[in-house]
């Protein structure tokens, strides 16, 4: 079974009276464990396919099945849970809560699981641990430099344990260096946790860390 | 972590902000109380009359006497059992002119049956004053008041002989008691005019009988009467407001309006602020429903907070400083119904400001939440 499976996908937005068309007709599988990474120019469609994928926009038409779910068929509280326990999300801009420090940033997604406090802490110390920064707990976003930030983010995406992580041009505002900690923090994610990654990226030398590269234009896959 | 704790860290986000927003739901809510308070004192005032003693007044109004030959005809009514008189003397203070306090002169062997201070009752001049008037005053016994008469002209002078303390509050202890008799030889030329007659009864179950009598007895006379029962009595003095309480409610609502307003906006400038944290938190899987009551709960603590710090200050502060304007009402008091009224408005605010911004939060799609703000 595919882990990801889009199916004949539209999607348009409105604005104004004018419809403006996304994604076309899109098809693609993604197998369970793999890393793909999703290429294509600026305003090609490829953060929206993520965003579809990861249930946080509807397709105008056709399916969007992860793990077996169909997305489109879930109601928004459903959706809600479904991703808390599904799906892991990494931002370009990591997208940190600043007054939070990065043991309570990683804490957040759990705090919609039924599980101790002490549990909590417990999970949140080991992915922080996991991604190098068991160092760092205490520190709030600002107190970390970029490199840090996203890795904690990858901890925060992780620590529900989801079978999918959606990473959104992950390295596109970290210097090389700190890219480089990233993408190899992810393949070791994908190799030895079996995590399946989609990855959008523009960055070529990024895209050729992952198994697998598609190519999106003008909202049909190339 | 909790979601309370994230209640919390969201609050202190922005220190200077909260506090304000804070300050301004504790001062609208102490006003709102504080002004119900002005209501309270008034309504307790009623209560210094009793249901069952009657005062009989001049028909016309307040201001017109009632010749002394009433008592005796009153007295003579089946089920009075003491008749006392009492005039309000309206004096000034030589010294301030607006420095008010009351001044009655009363027959004190009626109006005070159970007082036996030898000093007071053998001597003209005396007079007996309130506590609170006294240590305001800083007197001392034995010293001499002069008051300069309005109604009453002329420069009179009083000896304080002794001083009472108010068994119920809103007795009041702002007055100056004084004998009767010397008013009538100084004031009134021998006319013997009387402001109020207190009827105290013998059988109270009569009290409506003994009105009808009473009143009836002087219909065709040249001063009519009106009797009623001192809680009457003292309400009509409260209707002499007029429409002041009315204003003072519509004075504290207005304030409690432009805090909501204040707090409203604060609110929604607090969660535009975090648009893209709250897109985070629903791809995460936060539901609406829980970004609802976040929003909601951040908005309630600031305005119940204010509000019940509020409500409680002015319930401590006003009645711990007895304060009394000036002696124009007695101590203040503000009830337990005003502090929690003053409450249940702050959790008014806190829905009506928190409900719209919790409301969008809730409903704010995650793809327009994350989308870098332009």
């Amino acid at each position: 079974m595919a882990a990801i499976e889009v199916r004949d996908v539209y999607k348009e937005y409105q604005r104004d009276s004018q419809r403006i068309p996304v994604l076309s007709g899109l098809t693609l599988e993604v197998a369970e464990g793999d890393y793909v990474a999703l290429m294509g120019p600026s305003g090609s469609g490829k953060t929206t396919l993520l965003n579809l994928v990861g249930g946080i926009d509807q397709p105008s038409r056709g399916r969007v099945v992860v793990h077996g779910t169909d997305i489109a068929g879930l109601g928004g509280r459903a959706l809600a849970q479904w991703r808390s326990r599904h799906i892991g999300f990494i931002f370009q801009l990591y997208n940190l809560i600043p007054v939070l420090t990065a043991l309570q940033n990683v804490e957040l997604p759990l705090l919609l699981h039924r599980m101790s406090g002490a549990e909590r802490k417990k999970r949140a110390r080991t992915a922080l641990e996991l991604v190098g920064l068991g160092d760092r707990l205490g520190h709030y976003p600002r107190q970390l430099s970029g490199g840090q930030e996203q890795r904690v983010a990858i901890a925060r995406a992780l620590v529900s344990d989801p079978a999918v992580l959606l990473a959104d041009e992950p390295t596109g505002d970290l210097d090389r260096k700190s890219a480089e900690e990233v993408l190899v923090l992810l393949e070791r994610l994908n190799r030895e946790y079996k995590k399946t990654i989609l990855m959008v990226t523009h960055d070529p030398h990024a895209a050729e860390r992952a198994s697998r590269m598609v190519h999106l234009d003008k909202g049909v896959l190339s | 972590m909790k979601l309370l704790s994230l209640v919390l860290v969201n609050l202190g986000r922005n220190k200077r902000r909260t506090i304000l927003t804070l300050l301004s739901v504790t001062f609208a809510i102490f006003l709102y109380c504080a002004l119900g308070g002005v209501l309270d004192t008034l309504a307790e005032s009623i209560k210094v009359g009793s249901e069952t003693g009657l005062v009989t007044r001049n028909k016309i109004s307040l201001v017109f006497p009632l010749p002394l030959s009433y008592r005796d005809r009153i007295a003579a009514v089946p089920g009075v059992k003491r008749v006392s008189v009492s005039n309000w003397f309206g004096g000034r203070d030589p010294n301030d002119p607006h420095n008010f306090f009351a001044q009655l002169g009363v027959d004190a062997a009626t109006y005070m049956p159970l007082y036996r201070n030898a000093a007071f009752m053998s001597e003209q001049t005396a007079c007996v004053v309130g506590e609170a008037l006294f240590k305001r005053m800083k007197w001392k016994l034995g010293q001499t008041v002069p008051i300069n008469g309005t109604i009453y002209p002329g420069s009179w002078e009083f000896t304080i002989r002794a001083v009472y303390r108010a068994k119920r509050k809103s007795f009041g202890e702002e007055n100056l008691l004084f004998h009767w008799k010397y008013l009538d030889q100084h004031g009134m030329g021998g006319r013997a005019l009387v402001g109020i007659y207190v009827l105290e009864l013998s059988d109270p179950a009569r009290a409506s009988a003994i009105t009808r009598e009473v009143d009836a007895m002087f219909e065709n006379s040249a001063a009519a009467t009106r009797t009623e029962t001192e809680r009457a009595f003292q309400a009509g003095f409260i209707s002499m407001y007029g429409n002041v309480p009315f204003v003072l409610r519509v004075i504290g609502l207005a304030v409690v309006f432009a805090i909501l307003l204040v707090a409203a906006n604060t609110m929604a400038m607090a969660i535009r602020e975090r648009t893209s944290e709250i897109g985070v938190l629903k791809t995460l899987g936060f539901e609406h429903g829980t970004i609802f009551r976040l929003v909601l709960i951040e908005a309630a603590v600031i305005t119940l907070g204010g509000g019940a710090l509020g409500a409680l200050s002015a319930k401590l502060l006003i009645e711990g400083s007895h304060f009394n304007a000036m002696g124009f009402l007695p101590p203040m008091t503000v009830r337990w119904s005003t502090v929690t009224a003053g409450v249940g408005m702050a959790v008014l605010i806190g829905a009506v400001s928190g409900l719209i911004p919790a409301w969008q939060a809730s409903r704010l799609r995650i793809v327009q939440a994350l989308r870098p703000a332009e």
